[in-house]
């Protein structure tokens, strides 16, 4: 019996009327790169909304580890482990790359709330902070201004920044969005690097980065699920080659 | 900032009571850090406060109620009144939190009407007219506050004055703290993406809590301080003007920068001060000011400094 780290039953979300997503059965296994696809609007991201609690569903519930989380609070999940990124590029513009990474290391330690403590006391965290960063390519850019940096590297910084946390799952929408050719296939690499110890699940746009990375898709569209299977299952469904076709994402 | 600033800054701070009238520096003093208080929120987490008159103004009655009837000494009274002004935060914060922006200024402002309304009705807060004549009393019991001492043809309060640059010193200092600290770090990540720090699995709304208790409580201090300094507590202390008037000052002086509040609440107690003739023209005059300045110095005077000398001040 497959073990599903993610589970979702009937899961819906309807907006003033609109139902963006719909009645959805999703079940990620433990283990592996998943992609969520489907046209622009189709409810991907409504959907990530849901799993980390970022919107209440309207109906339906949400299975982590078989535990029920579907009342818990953004925070909670990620304390659970499930760590997302955002679409639009999420770090925080005003920090250090170095300090982004810290912020997420920081939160493991505990010492949070200690506002009578020196924040020398985070010196402890640099060394781990700058393997992450390094990993990601931004050892050069560990002092700059985060908010200053080029689109890419903030992306990658961000998946660094996601990755501090040793999420179990990790949620990533649109990773390689808005990228150069190179900084997707170093994106792709990372990805499938961070995916050696974990579950992934990811909304991708790009059909080739979803082809070498997934070993399971989940085509939505208008909030429905049209198709799941294999890379190759899915690309030779008549109703994902039509859905593709209509839009701009062929 | 480099040490040898804050050396120079201590130094000027002994060496004023000596050149200007003391019970003015003092003034200034618990202005400043009222502002400075206030920054913590607004600068450094992002929360708008506008109802916190009411910690000041509860802090000063209940200071001043302290030392009056029940002859308690003045750090005690103090303290009281920070405690005092901690547990109200905590009771504004938990209802206000949850609302962003606006909303919770309105909360702020609701609650903190309500805390002047009680002010005005309750006996111990002497209504109208306030308390006046507020005791200075003695220090641990030991130290006379109302002793001066008499140099050249001018007599100083120099016991009350180093009692309160010093109690300056600590809460500022504190402040400082809090904002370099790993909970300094969190908040800054709050002010500077929330949804990011959320999933980072941050709550939130337990950091913006705890910020705004401590920003309460040294607003207390800061409140009782003025209570002991010019011996009266009144409903100014706790009016909505009051609430506006430390949002100017941090404005003018630099939001979210160290020294910004400081010199914002410098500027605008000195100008009611010269102003005090111009009788009810000045709120227009200061607003006038602070217009100009929004305008011309969109970051504050320290904010504008501290980008032409390109340092965090
Ligand atoms: N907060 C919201 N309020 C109303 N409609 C929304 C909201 N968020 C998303 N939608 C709508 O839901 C649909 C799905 O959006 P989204 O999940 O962002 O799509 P995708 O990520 O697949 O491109 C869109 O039609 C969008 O306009
Ligand atoms: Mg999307």
């Amino acid at each position: 019996m497959p073990d599903h780290i993610l589970e979702t039953r009937n899961l819906t979300k309807e907006f003033k009327g609109f139902t963006a997503v719909n009645d959805l059965n999703l079940q990620v296994e433990r283990g592996s790169i998943h992609a969520l696809i489907g046209p622009n609007g189709a409810g991907k991201t409504t959907v990530f909304n849901l799993l980390t609690k970022f919107l209440q569903p309207s109906r339906g519930t949400i299975q982590y580890n078989g535990i029920d989380i579907t009342r818990e609070k953004p925070a909670d999940i990620a304390l659970r482990g499930v760590i997302r990124s955002f679409q639009i590029s999420a770090v925080f513009p005003g920090l250090t790359p170095r300090e982004n990474i810290r912020l997420a290391l920081q939160r493991r330690t505990g010492g949070s709330f200690r506002f009578w403590r020196s924040e020398r006391t985070l010196l402890a965290l640099h060394d781990q902070a700058d393997q992450l960063l390094a990993a990601v390519g931004l050892t050069a850019y560990a002092d700059t201004v985060t908010g200053e940096m080029a689109y890419g590297r903030k992306r990658a910084l961000e998946i660094a920044t996601t990755l501090a946390l040793e999420p179990e799952l990790m949620l990533l929408d649109e990773p390689t969005q808005g990228m150069g050719a190179e900084d997707v296939a170093q994106i792709t690499e990372l990805i499938r690097q961070a995916a050696a110890d974990r579950t992934i699940l990811m909304v991708e746009h790009n059909l080739n980065v979803v082809s070498t990375l997934a070993q399971r898709i989940t085509v939505l569209q208008r909030g429905t699920l049209l198709a799941e299977g294999s890379y190759d299952e899915v690309s030779r469904n008549p109703q994902v080659l039509e859905a593709y076709m209509g839009s701009t994402h062929a | 900032m480099k040490a040898r600033y804050w050396v120079c800054l201590f130094i000027i701070g002994c060496l004023a009571p000596f050149l200007i009238y003391p019970v003015f520096v003092m003034q200034l003093l618990c202005f400043a850090l009222f502002a400075c208080s206030f920054n913590l929120l607004l600068g450094y987490t992002g929360l708008l406060s506008f109802g916190h008159a009411a910690f000041f103004g509860s802090a000063a009655y209940l200071a001043g109620y302290l030392m009056t009837v029940a002859g308690l000494t003045p750090e005690l009274a103090i303290l009281a009144g920070t405690v005092c002004a901690g547990l109200l935060g905590y009771l504004f914060g938990t209802l206000a939190i949850k609302r962003q922006g606006i909303y919770f200024a309105m909360i702020t402002l609701a609650l903190a009407q309500i805390v002047y309304f009680i002010a005005l009705k309750a006996d111990f807060t002497g209504g109208e007219d306030g308390l006046q004549d507020i005791p200075r009393g003695k220090l641990f019991g030991l130290i006379n506050l109302e002793t001066t001492y008499r140099i050249g043809h001018k007599s100083l309060e120099l016991n009350l004055y180093f009692f309160i640059f010093i109690l300056f010193c600590l809460a500022f200092w504190l402040i400082h703290r809090t904002i370099h600290s790993p909970f300094g770090q969190v908040l800054k990540g709050i002010r500077e993406n929330e949804q990011r720090a959320v999933s980072l699995g941050y709550r939130v709304e337990r950091f913006k809590l705890l910020a705004f208790v401590i920003s309460a409580s040294l607003t207390g201090t800061a409140g009782a301080m003025k209570a002991l300094v010019l011996q009266l507590a009144s409903l100014t202390d706790v009016s909505w003007h009051t609430s506006g008037e430390v949002i100017l000052m941090t404005l003018l002086g630099g939001l979210g920068t160290v020294l910004g509040p400081s010199v914002g609440a410098i500027t605008v107690v000195t100008l009611q001060e010269k102003l005090s003739a111009a009788g009810s023209w000045v709120t227009v005059i200061i607003g006038a000011i602070f217009v100009v300045c929004v305008l011309a110095f969109r970051r504050g005077f320290v904010g504008e400094l501290g980008r032409l000398l390109k340092k965090s001040l």
